[in-house]
């Protein structure tokens, strides 16, 4: 005889506020099985927690239903106290009357009624409920990073010190990632590679870790503490056991037209290339779209130049399965390509650019050795134009809905930079707001306005053409209401960033959600910032949503935390809902083993003891840590001899019941 | 007809009954999301938490309908992103042919219904409970099966 107990919360007003808590606990009093009810202010305080707990002692309770907030949120804070009262943690039931009842419904009665029927389903199931044991598996203890860059270094870097063996897939020839290629950082100024390649290096020497660049993650299996993931190693073409890194190659390489992508193609690269000087590992590359070889298969100059004869043609791309206990996004973004906003005039002239494109101008690797000349005809120039927002809080549909946070500094910042070091040159920032949250920011934009002069215009600019080897900028000045006409020799579109697309491929592969705009969706959006809501999968970096580089690293760290805690564990406790399958009714079809995503279901004969007949038959066998619980089996058994423990037909039925009567 | 809740229930006033199957990982979590941002969408709509939308047997469906419910919805990860990698697909695939089959029964196309909704979807979710029980509230109540079952 089944004794069920439910606990109806209050949630303070939450709840209270809109479900009358008191005509719950009266109308599930009635419903058979149950043999306690109360009702509590915050059934998750330790005060609730030991009303439960004593509940179960009193009445001698045999299940237990939690009427209150999602099971999401505090399924596995009831199923502990369950468990500390001396239930088994799986006769435990959370009606979700919060989330799917009194915060969406604003009539009393109706939302009390609801909030019955809500209950009565968690009864009918809690009564159909069995204790369930779960097993245990062991942890890989190595972590995989996707993303060489700031985020993935730092987290990489923060794991692997704490004694884990760590590998880092990077698609590029080098890690560094977005953060190599700026010049400067707001609001100290600091040089951008002086404080990352520090870091690159220590990656790239630190014996727990491994770099895996050029590469691309192929494909992925598995599941928390047990993923098998495949790396293609892409072909350099180049030997990395025997390239110097001299550089004596990329000088001679005749195929001089490739643009080069470290400075947003503002300058060339040869076919075989170093993408830059403090590239890690620095090893050449030969990109074989634009190589003479691999075109016409003439040239070669570079494997005659090469003296260590690292230079390879035949090399193939290499496949590396290993095995990991926790994976962490970390790929980044990119900056949105700004021509679609045609009055702009991106791609038309040279000399309106995007900021990326702006700081590597500004800086001393780039293509103009750092000096601030007009990219059309190399002048210097005497007024330049910042426009900000350009895709970002835009909801056209052309752009992105959302702000893209760094914009408002790094603006501030070029106009810092270039006041300092050309006071001739005159600047103007055109914004919707400014928004600077952060230490030191606000600060560091009334510096632009107030010590360096910096002109800042509230409004949108509309037009922007060329006239007479110059740019005519026309915008709305909305605090002067009027409309200015600006000559100007440059144009900077603060552009929105958004995730890096290769991050969805890969996610796709991980299982891991994205929101609308493609950044990865968090397992809690204020509570689990570092964790995909897919468990063993973590946040590192942009990927999650826009970020500066304080945050980037900070969430890196934090994100590696997270996985040392999960590689520290000796054993994961595995799911207990998995399925299970009734040997007697099995007619060993294969139907569930056809659509187990993990290989789960394998076939065995067995001696069976038929109502005490006595046969053999080949049947399905769950192996219960590698099952993750999906049920995609019991669906596809037309026998009926394959169910999910936690999610049992009966179970199902019983709800589909108990909300229908 | 005022779809939103605030409206009190009136004596007499037609109130379907549906039930609606989530996945766990998406489409329970766009609901939870539709809650906490106070979207809000008919109190008809009663959820059952599965681990994955595969998980719905069809025997479920038809077992709702049986006991009197006037449309089930199912909600899953969109397509690619199932938790389970390809639970989604089989859920598709599956309803295709019961909703087919039960249209042929005579419980029509529009009150069955497989709709994807991300975990960060609550708009969407609310903006589709809104639109599944509006449809449901113009069919009128749904009797077909019911109308088999002997002496209840």
């Amino acid at each position: 005889m089944q004794k069920i107990g439910v606990f109806v919360c209050w949630c303070g007003s939450n709840i209270a506020g809109t479900v009358d808590v008191g005509r719950v606990v009266e109308a599930v009093r009635q419903e058979p099985g149950v043999a306690f009810a109360a009702d509590y202010q915050y059934m998750c305080s330790d005060s609730g927690q030991n009303l439960i707990k004593s509940a179960v002692k009193e009445h001698g309770l045999t299940g237990i239903v939690v009427c209150s907030c999602s099971p999401r949120m505090h399924e596995a804070t009831f199923k502990k106290t369950a468990a500390a009262a001396g239930l088994n943690p799986y006769m435990v039931e959370i009606a979700n009357i919060r989330e799917h009842c009194s915060w969406i419904h604003k009539n009393m009665e109706e939302a009390t009624e609801k909030a019955i029927v809500l209950a009565r389903a968690a009864i009918a199931k809690v009564l159909k409920d069995a204790p369930l044991t779960s097993g245990t598996t062991e942890v890989t203890k190595r972590a995989l990073v996707i993303g060489g860059g700031i985020a993935g270094i730092q987290t990489a870097l923060d794991i692997a010190e704490a004694g884990f063996a760590v590998d880092i897939v990077e698609k590029q020839p080098t890690i560094g990632g977005r953060m190599a290629q700026l010049d400067k950082t707001f609001p100290t100024l600091d040089c951008s590679a002086c404080i990352l390649t520090p870091k690159m290096v220590d990656a790239g020497a630190n014996e727990n870790i491994e770099l895996f660049t050029y590469s691309e993650v192929e494909s992925v299996k598995g599941f928390v503490g047990n993923f098998t993931v495949t790396i293609r190693k892409k072909a350099r073409s180049v030997r990395a056991d025997l390239c110097t890194g001299c550089g004596e190659c990329t000088e001679k390489c005749p195929s001089r037209k490739t643009k080069n992508e470290f400075n947003m193609g503002m300058d060339t690269r040869g076919a075989i290339y170093i993408p830059y000087a403090q590239a890690v590992p620095k090893i050449a590359v030969i990109d074989r779209e634009h190589c003479l070889h691999f075109k016409t298969g003439k040239c070669g100059l570079c494997e005659r130049t090469c003296s260590a004869k690292a230079i390879d043609f035949a090399q193939e791309d290499e496949l590396v399965t290993r095995n990991y206990g926790a994976i962490v996004m970390a790929t980044g973004f990119q900056m949105i390509d700004p021509s679609g906003f045609g009055e702009f005039g991106y791609g038309k002239s040279k000399d309106v650019l995007t900021s990326l494109e702006f700081e590597r101008l500004m800086n001393a690797a780039g293509p103009t050795g750092g000096h601030l000349v007009c990219p059309s005809d190399g002048r210097h120039p005497k007024h330049i134009v910042f426009i900000q927002c350009v895709g970002s809080r835009d909801t056209s549909g052309c752009g992105k809905p959302y702000c893209s946070k760094i914009c408002c500094m790094y603006t501030a910042k070029h106009a810092i930079l270039v006041r300092d070091k050309y006071p001739d040159v005159s600047v103007t920032v055109f914004y919707i707001d400014v928004r600077t949250p952060g230490k030191n920011f606000d600060e560091f934009y009334r510096r632009a306005v107030e010590e360096y002069g910096v002109q800042y215009v509230k409004g949108m600019v509309g037009k922007v053409t060329r006239e007479g080897g110059r740019l005519k900028v026309q915008g709305s000045d909305l605090l002067n209401d009027r409309q200015l006409h600006l000559e100007a020799d440059m144009v900077v579109l603060a552009a929105a960033i958004e995730p890096d697309p290769t991050a969805r491929s890969v996610a796709s592969m991980l299982t891991a959600s994205i929101d609308t705009n493609g950044f990865m969706t968090e397992a809690h959006p204020k509570l689990r910032p570092v964790e995909s809501p897919t468990a063993g999968v973590f946040l590192s970096g942009v990927c999650q949503g826009p970020k500066d580089i304080p945050e980037t690293v900070a969430q890196a760290s934090a994100c590696a935390a997270k996985v040392i805690g999960l590689l520290c564990k000796q054993k994961l406790v595995n799911n207990a809902c998995v399925a299970s399958s009734d040997p007697l009714l099995c007619n060993g079809c294969s139907s569930c083993e056809k659509v187990c995503p993990y290989g789960a279901i394998t076939y065995e004969e067995r001696e069976l003891n038929d109502k005490g007949v006595r046969r053999t038959a080949r049947v399905a066998v769950v192996n219960e840590a590698v099952c993750q619980g999906c049920g995609a089996c019991t669906v596809a058994c037309p026998s009926g001899a394959m169910d999910l423990k936690g999610f049992t037909n009966q179970q199902i039925m019983a709800e589909v019941d108990a909300i229908c009567r | 007809m005022p779809l939103n809740t605030s409206a009190p229930a009136q004596t007499g006033e037609y109130r379907p009954l549906i039930v609606a199957f989530c996945c766990n990982w998406c489409s329970y979590a766009g609901a939870d999301l539709a809650g906490s941002s106070r979207l809000t969408y008919p109190a008809d709509v009663k959820i059952i938490r599965v681990p994955c939308s595969c998980r719905v047997n069809p025997l479920f469906v038809l077992k709702a309908f049986e006991r009197g419910a006037d449309g089930v919805i199912l909600c899953g990860c969109h397509p690619g992103d199932c938790h389970y990698t390809t639970g989604n697909y089989y859920t598709r695939r599956r309803m295709t042919l019961l909703f087919s089959m039960l249209d042929y029964l005579g419980i029509e196309r529009e009150r069955t219904r497989v709709e994807w909704v991300s975990a960060a979807e609550g708009a969407k979710f609310s903006a589709t409970m809104n639109d599944f029980a509006r449809t449901i509230r113009a069919l009128g109540e749904n009797r077909k099966l019911r109308d088999l079952r002997c002496g209840n």
